[in-house]
């Protein structure tokens, strides 16, 4: 123990002494830890922000897209929606695995209060939309089932849009316009933030489907559909029930694809989820290149330094240092080095982190087991890289190794 | 009983294809107390001789025997340990660590002993091996801010740190002006005199006559073995 503590010293003097050479070496490895941290942390974070995201959303939340027709044998999509209102009323009626369902209707618009305007999205949505999405309505009233039979003139507006058309005023029971016809505005939505792709969700007005198919788009095909399974174990039932009972009402013979395509919030949490993962394995592996490439400078200067000091080692050998004590001598001088640029690489990469998450606002997330992990790693290239020079150094003849000049 | 005892040492070189037999033959004892002066031109094999007697080098065939034990077949390490205990290196370049003090030079054997000893103990042998060359006071000069005597009893004192059987010099005084030589031998036969068995390597006469013996090597063999008839007294700088 004596002995390793003496040896440690020798290694950090040789460091000491070579400071310009011992820093240079070290911001190799520095670069590469603070890369590797400032990448997982990136995404580290998106995937928590998308798993946050998914949750919020609900997940025994599905989505029926009309699509796929086949015609003539080319699978192609028609464009033209498969989905009607007595579809949804056959999936509520009939579907025991579905707790709520809402039709969809979207169409962008312009939508108008006093002199200020606003483009944004119109959702048409049914009644049960809120618990569809859950998502409920924080000032005001959502519209009821006879609003929507009336195809009334009323909406519930996203905070952004409250906030651009009707700031510092009460939104309920204002009056704002969408393609010239007045709507009522008698509700406004909870604050929702950004979606998974970065959307801000809360820019969105939400009126009767009825309202909108009629009034604004002129048309009796309903976009999507909207619904929720009664319980997180339900998705598969419900999805399995909804197009067993879509199939039969739109005719399609058995072997037939499809008119219209089911997605549940797991499927797409999966696909996110997989999507982000991938991007952060890929921007790990190339900042673990830069870790590598540190590494290999590590090795380089260890070979010269071993070359510089042969002298030395030999004067170490004649007094009695056998190979073993050298070999330490340089792992731990090549360790320092290491450990030292990873322990400023990890301060540098929480640092830039930090700024990416206050300065480009992404979710950045930083796990003590990825700190950990970075730190581990250097220490590792240390003793990879640092041992073929030690080893070189260990085994010199101590009589060449005098002689050297 | 005999501190080096060889007997019939043989060591062969292969220079590309041709074989140089470094030393052919050697048998030579050496008592403990003794003060051998190596002599021999270049390539004699003096030097061959004090690598195998230092135990860095094995040799070829041949035994030898160091303070009565066979070290002739030893491997690395256990050769490490030897040097380390039993025998001081006193070099012609001194070979001490630049940038590094003087006390600390002094003490590096000590950090590859076996037996593990606190730094306050070691500096403390180390401070009374410098004060046995006359060097108190300069223990925190480094080797550049030393003169070449000075540098050279600083090795001696570092090969004196362990109390080896043995010291051995390979043109101590190579470096050195006459009188700084005079100063280096004079410690040697200070040294001699306190009980240590000495050899020293020299092609120098003058520095010969310092010693109790002089064995001379040609081509690898031992040609002369003599004791010195007028032995050289050194001015003792050593208190």
């Amino acid at each position: 123990m004596q002995k390793f503590l003496t040896i440690l010293k020798v290694g950090m003097k040789a460091i000491a002494r070579n400071k310009m050479r011992s820093a240079l070496t070290a911001l190799g490895i520095i670069i590469g830890v603070a890369c590797v941290i400032a990448m997982i942390g990136v995404g580290q974070g998106s995937q928590a922000a998308i798993q946050a995201q998914i949750s919020a959303l609900g997940s025994n939340f599905l989505m029926i897209f009309p699509g796929i027709a086949t015609q003539s044998g080319a699978r192609i999509f028609t464009g033209q929606s498969t989905l009607t209102e007595e579809d949804v009323a056959a999936v509520k009626a009939e579907c025991s695995a579905v707790a709520y369902v809402s039709p969809s209707s979207r169409t962008g618009a312009q939508v108008v209060a006093g002199n200020l305007n606003w483009g944004t999205q119109i959702q048409g949505v049914g009644v049960e939309w809120p618990l569809v999405r859950s998502w409920n309505v924080e000032k005001g009233v959502f519209f009821d089932e006879s609003e929507v039979r009336a195809a009334a003139k009323v909406c519930v507006l996203g905070t952004t849009v409250a906030n651009a058309l009707l700031e510092g005023q009460d939104p309920v029971g204002q009056t704002v316009r969408i393609k010239n016809f007045p709507f009522r505005v008698i509700g406004v939505l909870e604050e929702k933030g950004g979606s998974v792709m970065g959307q801000d969700q809360d820019d969105i007005v939400v009126a009767p489907y009825t309202t909108v198919m009629r009034l604004l788009k002129h048309s009796t095909k309903i976009d999507m559909l909207m619904a929720s399974a009664v319980s997180r174990g339900a998705v598969d039932e419900a999805q399995k029930e909804i197009e067993a009972l879509l199939r039969q009402r739109h005719r399609l013979q058995p072997g037939q694809d499809s008119d219209f395509m089911i997605r549940s919030q797991q499927e797409i949490a999966a696909t996110a989820d997989e999507t982000s993962r991938t991007l952060s394995v890929l921007l790990a592996s190339a900042a673990s290149i830069s870790l590598l490439v540190g590494g290999i400078g590590i090795m380089t200067i260890m070979l010269v330094s071993v070359t510089e000091r042969t002298r030395e080692i030999g004067i170490r050998m004649a007094i009695g240092a056998k190979g073993r004590d050298i070999l330490l001598q340089f792992l731990i001088e090549a360790l320092a080095l290491s450990i030292g640029g990873g322990a400023i690489g990890i301060a540098l990469g929480v640092g830039a982190s930090r700024f990416l998450a206050w300065k480009a606002h992404w979710p950045i997330m930083l796990s003590p087991a990825a700190i950990a992990l970075a730190f581990g790693f250097s220490a590792a290239i240390g003793i990879f890289f640092g041992f073929y020079p030690a080893r070189k150094a260990s085994q010199l003849d101590p009589i060449e190794a005098l002689r050297y000049e | 009983m005999d501190v080096i005892r060889t007997e019939d040492l043989v060591k062969v070189y292969l220079m590309g294809e041709v074989e140089v037999r470094a030393l052919d033959g050697v048998s030579l004892s050496i008592g403990a107390g003794d003060f051998v002066a190596v002599m021999g031109p270049s390539g004699s094999g003096k030097s061959t001789f004090m690598n195998i007697v230092g135990c860095l080098d094995r040799p070829t065939s041949g035994r030898y025997f160091l303070d009565g034990v066979d070290v002739s077949g030893l491997g690395r390490d256990a050769r490490a340990e030897i040097r380390n205990g039993k025998v001081g290196f006193v070099f012609q370049s001194f070979n001490l660590l630049a940038r590094t003090s003087a006390l600390e030079n002094v003490e590096l054997p000590l950090v590859y002993s076996a037996d593990a000893q606190s730094s306050r103990q070691r500096e403390e042998k180390a401070r009374r091996c410098l004060r046995v060359v006359g060097l108190s006071g300069r223990e925190d000069h480094q080797p550049s801010q030393l003169s070449g005597g000075q540098q050279q009893r600083v090795a001696i004192a570092r090969a004196l740190i362990n109390e080896p059987k043995l010291i051995l010099a390979d043109e101590p005084t190579g470096n050195l002006d006459t009188k700084t030589s005079e100063e280096v031998m004079g410690v040697f036969q200070s040294l001699n005199d306190e009980g240590k068995t000495i050899v020293v390597i020299t092609h120098e006469t003058e520095i010969a006559e310092y010693a109790k013996r002089i064995v001379v090597f040609r081509d690898g063999r031992v040609v002369e073995d003599r004791a010195v008839a007028h032995r050289r007294a050194a001015h003792r700088p050593v208190a």
